[in-house]
């Protein structure tokens, strides 16, 4: 039990520094880095609450793709950070003050809720005893929630198609293959039979 | 030292709220910005897997699993738009953001 807190609270630790360094680190590259850093320790908290398959998915699909992407884009936009950072100190203020008075709105509600015994009797899907986290999970989205799974790829795979279209773009000038173009070439296109009169040439 | 719902919901309150002050403090990066909306949706996702486990109901795991797949598409999109605004304005300022006069 000791080591479970001790886990919890340098993995809360870590996690909340490291996101405090996110926003406020002068450059980009070290803050999606720290980003990185947030999430894998995001994923400790998730072990530690016996959320295991949710742990591995964070750290792939946050770190692996998310924090990935959002590296290429801030290497590949040629950017002065230096003048994005001008202003920060005036923000500082009316900032501080809107975190202050939305953390202390939060802790308000978390501090009032209660959780009555109907609250707990009628439980969606009680987490089954006897079987690890991932099978459980593996058991409830494959069957009851099998469509809203569906729709879940559906989301990704119109994403996908929607970066590609917006990113795509056709330089004027660039000579590229053609294929279809090749193909379609017939001979009358290219050949041509010419008869030579004897002695004059063409 | 037993550690209990409550330590959880605070850390998922000191990160959502580090995500709202991230977004007041770089008025002017978008990337900063996105980073800032991942910090809050992963907030969420901690508060999920926190009520799911300490009330034993997997439906908070499961409807994670959802929100990831949204801010997953969410970045992507997002990135997409900002490398377009990019090589058209040259600048992703988000002051000069203001194209359509909204």
């Amino acid at each position: 039990m000791v080591v479970q807190a001790l886990a919890f609270y340098l993995f809360a630790t870590i996690a909340v520094l490291s996101a405090t360094a996110v926003v406020t680190v002068r450059n980009p590259v070290h803050s999606v880095l720290l980003l990185i850093l947030t999430f894998f320790n995001a994923a400790g908290l998730f072990v530690l609450l016996g959320a295991e398959f949710l742990a591995m998915l964070l750290v792939v699909v946050y770190v692996g793709a998310v924090a990935v992407l959002f590296l290429f884009v801030v290497m590949m936009l040629d950017i002065n950070f230096v003048e994005m950072r001008q202003g920060f100190l005036n923000y500082l203020p009316i900032g501080v003050l809107i975190a202050v008075v939305l953390f202390v709105e939060l802790a308000f509600v978390g501090a009032g809720w209660t959780l009555t015994d109907e609250a707990v009797a009628v439980l969606a899907q009680p987490t089954p005893a006897g079987v690890g986290n991932v099978e459980a999970l593996g058991r409830l989205i494959y069957t009851d929630y099998a469509y809203i799974f569906q729709s879940a790829g559906l989301v990704l795979l119109v994403a996908m198609i929607g970066a590609i279209v917006l990113t795509l773009r056709h330089r004027e000038g660039v000579r590229r293959q053609k294929i279809s173009e090749q193909v379609k070439r017939t001979r009358a296109d290219t050949l041509e039979i010419k008869k030579v009169p004897v002695g004059r040439g063409i | 030292m037993e550690i209990g719902l409550a330590h959880y919901l605070t850390v998922a309150a000191i990160l959502f709220t580090l995500g709202i002050f991230g977004i007041f403090m770089n008025r002017k990066n978008v990337i900063i910005i996105m980073m800032s909306i991942e910090l809050m949706l992963l907030a969420v996702n901690i508060n999920f897997v926190a009520f799911s486990s300490f009330l034993g109901d997997l439906v908070g795991q499961v409807f994670t699993i959802f929100v990831l797949t949204v801010a997953a598409a969410e970045a992507a999109i997002g990135l997409a738009i900002l490398v377009v605004y990019f090589r058209n304005r040259g600048t992703i300022a988000v002051e000069d953001i203001n194209m359509m006069k909204g």
